[in-house]
């Protein structure tokens, strides 16, 4: 596949850790527009595209009573589209944590503390199904993360583990995503990793998965070993990656190959 | 188990399919030999060969849509629409699609009447790897007509390791 | 759970032609898969789509393991009196999905 790709980048880009230039603002684009038109049809027809079937489901957990407490996540926040927003500024700087929580673990905080329900297992039906419908809210808005000046350690840390390289394969997120993409890998164009579009139906996946997801997929594809999934790791990334994508449009729930 | 398509039973026979032209006019190359059951070529003439029942099917009235570049091979899009006046007394009674490479040839078999009003349907599909796919066209006047595409699947870069 | 999503006008012309698009959830296990243990998954898939319009079935499909995971189909039909489109799936281990939409024809 490509592994031998993947080999000969990483030896062409030699052995010094370069920090890599951020993508300059005008030319970021999202994976979308590196889709095919059919693709893009998938993504574009809520009536085509499979991520709609976990947005309903969504809708009516948002509605269903659960835990001790019997409450709704509209007793609280009203009718889904009150959230309109929300998921564009997420990962969001917790003060009682003093973290960063992305949009899943802000869903489990509501379930555990609010609802005094069990927390929903990462990747689960339930827990992306809040997620598609809490995103689709938000479709169209344009992201902003990490205003809140308490992020910005969390931004940096995720700046270091999207620069420095990592795996068998012994590649940076950044050599990849900031320095080559365009270029084509194995047949597909790398992308500018923006998560614009979460959480996604990947075709790969034939479902739907959360960004923290294809960030285990990109450890895979540089053969390094998997964070746990409860890593703080992934959420310093992701919030870094979508302070990369500030200012652009969210998409989600989107459709990717 | 795996379920794989019985080999044809009696000998092997040498069979050029004429009458399946490829949009871009090369016909199916002749294969001789021994066949295995996962020779997939020779499942899908032969796939062919049953729905046909001795007809022949003309290029043509049929249009088959699909992406030349695919990005994955688990969902790729297409769309067959057939040119037909859908009238009572003439229109498409079936369409069928069928594929060269994956391990059995079926992919679909859709049935209309004149009450479709169009002869086009739209759907996704699975392929294992760059292929082939022709999709067949059956008319109330017993005729069949045929459009066919050549398509390749690449696979995503960063693929999971399952835990 | 959202087993379907249909999508069908809600009002139509007399003699119109309508496109209607039907989504399914459901994995399509082709049975052609091996796990991670080396033992094939077995095939799990739906094997007819139907489409009946106030009881008259209009449109039918047989899908084969080569249909994608949760199935998508678009198709026409003219509009020809008001009522309900019925549409069925159904498949290994008896599965079996209705969903229903009203139309409105003038």
């Amino acid at each position: 596949m490509s592994a031998r790709i993947l080999l000969a980048l990483a030896a062409a880009a030699g052995a010094s850790l370069a920090l890599a230039a951020d993508i300059p603002p005008e030319q970021r684009r999202s994976a979308y527009a590196d889709m095919s038109p059919e693709l893009r049809a998938i993504q574009d027809d809520d009536a085509a595209n499979p991520a709609s079937l976990w947005v309903l489901d969504g809708e009516a957990l948002w509605n269903e009573h659960a835990g001790a407490a019997q409450k709704s996540c509209a007793d609280c926040h009203g009718a889904g589209g009150a959230l309109k927003g929300a998921a564009a500024r997420y990962p969001r700087f917790d003060a009682a944590l003093g973290a960063p929580v992305d949009l899943e673990q802000q869903i489990n905080i509501c379930r555990t503390e609010r609802q005094k329900a069990t927390p929903l297992a990462w990747e689960s039906h339930a827990l992306l199904a809040l997620t598609a419908f809490v995103a689709r809210q938000s479709r169209g808005e344009k992201i902003s993360v990490a205003e809140d000046p308490r992020a910005r350690p969390f931004v940096d840390a995720g700046r270091r583990l999207f620069t420095e390289r990592r795996g068998q394969i012994n590649l940076s997120c950044a050599q990849c995503h900031n320095d080559n993409w365009g270029k084509s890998l194995a047949g597909a164009p790398i992308p500018q990793a923006l998560p614009t579009a979460y959480p996604i139906y990947r075709l790969e996946w034939q479902a739907m998965g959360s960004l923290r997801r294809r960030l285990r997929n990109c450890l895979s594809g540089v053969r390094a070993e998997l964070w746990p999934q409860e890593s703080r790791n992934y959420v310093d990334l992701e919030l870094f990656l979508m302070s990369r994508a500030n200012g652009m449009t969210l998409e989600s729930p989107g459709a990717r190959p | 188990m795996i379920e794989a398509a019985e080999p044809h039973s009696g000998a092997r026979r040498e069979f050029l399919v004429r009458a399946i032209h490829v949009a871009a006019g090369a016909g199916f190359a002749l294969l001789t030999g021994a066949s295995t059951a996962s020779a997939t070529p020779d499942m899908l003439r032969e796939a062919i060969d049953e729905l046909l029942g001795g007809a022949q099917a003309r290029p043509g009235r049929v249009r088959l849509e699909i992406p030349p570049l695919v990005e994955n091979g688990n969902t790729v899009p297409l769309t067959v629409s057939v040119e037909s006046p859908m009238t009572e007394a003439d229109h498409v009674t079936e369409i069928h699609i069928f594929n060269e490479k994956n391990p059995q040839p079926y992919v679909m078999a859709a049935y209309f009447g004149p009450r479709a009003g169009r002869a086009r349907l739209a759907t996704r599909v699975k392929l294992s790897d760059s292929q082939r796919v022709v999709a067949i066209a059956r008319m109330s006047d017993g005729s069949f007509w045929s459009d066919s595409a050549d398509v390749i699947v690449t696979i995503a870069a960063c693929v999971e390791i399952n835990e | 759970m959202a087993r379907a999503l249909v999508n069908v006008p809600k009002r139509a012309r007399m003699g119109e032609i309508i496109e209607i698009k039907a989504l399914v959830s459901h994995p399509m296990e082709s049975g052609y898969r091996v796990g991670l243990n080396g033992a094939v998954i077995p095939r799990d898939i739906i094997r007819l789509f139907t489409c009946g319009y106030n009881g008259v079935e209009i449109f039918r499909a047989e899908f084969s393991p080569a249909v994608a995971a949760n199935p998508f189909m678009s198709f026409s039909t003219l509009a020809l009196e008001s009522g309900t489109l019925t549409f069925r799936w159904t498949g290994d281990k008896d599965f079996e999905v209705v969903e229903t939409a009203e139309i409105v024809v003038e």
